[in-house]
């Protein structure tokens, strides 16, 4: 372990002032001290979480998000997911196994892990007779890593961020469903972050507040802070996810890069033609497999061939040819694939 | 990168104490209008008990209510003794009502709105967030105790003047000496309140919905209460909570007749350190799922 990795070594330098600090904090990169000798920001073996019914909810599960990933933590509701968040921030208890936030083990590692780790669990909670600015506040004031001089700082650059510095003094109650999400996220900003855990983040808000929160996050991992992203919402994970990993009814079913994931279902080959007929005929005859004849055009699986070759062959059988796809394999139908059709909860 | 990390900047120096997590939580308390609401009515009866005495003559069988030591003959003599009756009839029901609101909404109340899971995600120490809750729960009976005796003490000199004070053993004691035992008392009755404080914290601890902890406790001090008041239970009688609540008479004879009220304050603290510890062990191991 080097010396700017270990986290006590670090603290001990940091009690001199800052050197170039400047006025305030700088938004956004972690500090270096809150990164783990391994490579993983979030590490579990074995976690399991067993209710006192019965139920399963997490059977042992081996997550391991890489540091500076966007991680997309998918599965279908029940599945597990959210009692994971909760067993990795300490909320509760394993049955079995052991998870390390950030390099320490969790529950008993939280005070060193957690002020590193910005969270949104199961929505926004806050207290409606306070302001969205005394809400943080609170949230400030019982963080002991943090400077009281900045505070006031830091609590209105963590509001402009979410765009809600015109609504902090309005109290929580009357904010609508995005302020509501706003204001949680603002909550993860209060200080740099080495990884955020964040539950449908984008729950609640409109098109641009979504377009903000993903290049929020873009850029938070640009930093260098990691990204635990729950949602469902896979037209997400494709733009801003480099990892995956999937439940499903308590296990984890999948995990790795995106790309890995994807090249489990073959890319298919898609023709457009007023003849989708023949075009299929073209396709089975260069060897391609499960052609599927549609009222306006064929699909295949590309399998080895060239795309390029395939489209000579088309011109040379005289088939016409409206369009010609290369259909990269859809997420959604991966994530089918690995947790089943049903429309049921897991449980 | 050469520099230290941003946040060096603002780590602080490790080993000293900050009171901006209690001050917050004495925000959430005294910044409340619902709270403000329960405080004005504790201050309404010592309000109430001097304008009835100043313009209403009293019936020519005066019987004190309740079991308490009897101060309403006294008013009209020292204006202190309208601070002394009002606690003495708001410390069976008014004042553990304050106290029982407070404490439940301590755990209970964060559970309910959610909050708790983000504070203790912050990250703040389970034993270290019960410490604070429950010193702002103390803070708070102290200032309820407080506000029913200087209304008291503000409109009974106002209406019936000062001067000696006449104990009850009879003695007269100067205005400074009867102030002191009357804060003396103050002390006692928050001590008292201080450990219903603890039992609040234990129950909010238990339930996620502050309302039924509030009935809960309340519950508990009628029904010692009531115990108290059944002659066949003389042999548990010593034992509870409430039985030594309306000792603090004892403090304004002269000498003050010490042996209950030490009793009581070791009750108190018995049941406080107790009831603390019972709300630790079951708050450090839970599983946070609100």
């Amino acid at each position: 372990m080097t010396a700017d990795t270990h986290p006590i070594a670090s603290s001990v330098g940091s009690a001199t002032p800052g050197i170039g600090a400047g006025t305030g904090p700088e938004p956004g990169r972690p500090d270096r001290a809150d990164l783990p000798v391994t490579g993983l920001a979030v590490c579990t073996k074995g976690l399991t979480k067993r209710f006192r019914s019965g139920q399963v909810a997490v059977n042992a599960i081996d997550l391991a998000v890489p540091v500076g990933s966007v991680f997309g933590f998918l599965g279908p509701n029940g599945s597990g997911k959210t009692t994971t968040i909760r067993m990795l921030l300490g909320l509760i208890r394993p049955s079995a196994g052991w998870s390390e936030l950030l390099g320490h083990r969790m529950p008993d590692g939280a005070a060193a892990a957690l002020p590193a780790v910005g969270s949104l669990v199961e929505g926004p909670a806050f207290h409606p007779y306070l302001s969205g600015q005394a809400n943080l506040h609170r949230l400030d004031a019982a963080d002991r890593t943090v400077d009281p001089r900045t505070s006031r700082q830091r609590i209105d650059e963590a509001l402009d961020r979410v765009g809600l510095l015109a609504a902090a003094g309005k109290r929580y109650r009357f904010y609508s469903l995005g302020m509501r999400q706003r204001l949680a996220l603002a909550a993860c900003l209060l200080r740099p972050r080495a990884l955020l855990i964040l539950d449908e983040p984008t729950n609640g808000l409109d098109p641009q507040g979504t377009r903000e929160v993903r290049s929020l996050i873009s850029e938070l991992a640009a930093t260098g802070a990691t990204v635990l992203l729950s949602t469902h919402l896979l037209s997400e994970v494709e733009q801003i996810c480099t990892h995956v990993g999937v439940m499903h009814a308590g296990t984890l079913v999948a995990q790795g890069p995106l790309h890995e994931l994807r090249s489990g279902i073959a890319p298919r080959v898609s023709v457009s033609s007023g003849d989708p007929g023949a075009a299929a005929a073209v396709l089975r005859e260069q060897g391609l497999s499960d052609v599927v004849v549609r009222s306006d055009r064929a699909d295949a699986v590309l399998g080895a061939a060239d795309p390029e070759q395939l489209v000579v062959a088309l011109v040379r059988a005289g088939v016409g040819v409206r369009g010609f796809a290369v259909e990269e394999a859809d997420l959604e139908d991966v994530f089918v694939s690995l947790t089943g059709e049903g429309f049921d909860v897991s449980g | 990168m050469s520099t230290p990390g941003p946040a060096a900047v603002f780590r602080r120096r490790p080993g000293m104490p900050s009171t901006r997590f209690l001050r917050s939580e004495l925000l959430l308390i005294f910044g409340r209008r619902r709270n403000w609401a329960g405080m004005l009515v504790l201050a309404a009866v010592p309000i109430l008990i001097a304008v009835a005495v100043r313009f209403w003559a009293a019936p020519s069988n005066g019987e004190s209510g309740g079991g308490g030591p009897d101060f309403a003959s006294q008013i009209s003599n020292n204006g202190l003794f309208v601070a002394l009756t009002a606690l003495t009839l708001e410390l069976p029901l008014f004042l553990p009502l304050a106290v029982a609101a407070i404490s439940s909404d301590s755990v209970a109340g964060e559970a309910n709105l959610g909050t708790l899971r983000y504070l203790l995600a912050v990250p703040v120490n389970r034993t270290r967030l019960l410490a604070v809750k429950y010193l702002a729960i103390v803070i708070f009976a102290i200032a309820a105790t407080l506000l029913v005796a200087v209304v008291g003490i503000v409109l009974g000199l106002a209406f019936f003047g000062g001067g000696n004070m006449t104990l009850l053993s009879g003695t007269q004691v100067s205005f400074g000496t009867g102030l002191w035992r009357l804060m003396l008392v103050c002390g006692y009755i928050s001590f008292a309140l201080a450990a219903l404080g603890a039992i609040g914290l234990f129950v909010s601890t238990l339930t996620e919905q502050p309302i039924g902890g509030t009935v809960a406790i309340l519950i508990l001090c009628i029904a010692s209460e009531i115990m108290d008041a059944v002659p066949q239970l003389s042999a548990i009688q010593p034992y509870l909570f409430t039985h030594y609540w309306l000792a603090f008479g004892d403090l304004l004879r002269d000498p003050i007749a010490g042996q209950q009220v030490l009793k009581g304050l070791l009750v108190a603290a018995i049941y406080g350190a107790v009831f603390w510890t019972a709300a630790w062990a079951r708050f450090a191991g839970k599983d946070v799922s609100s």
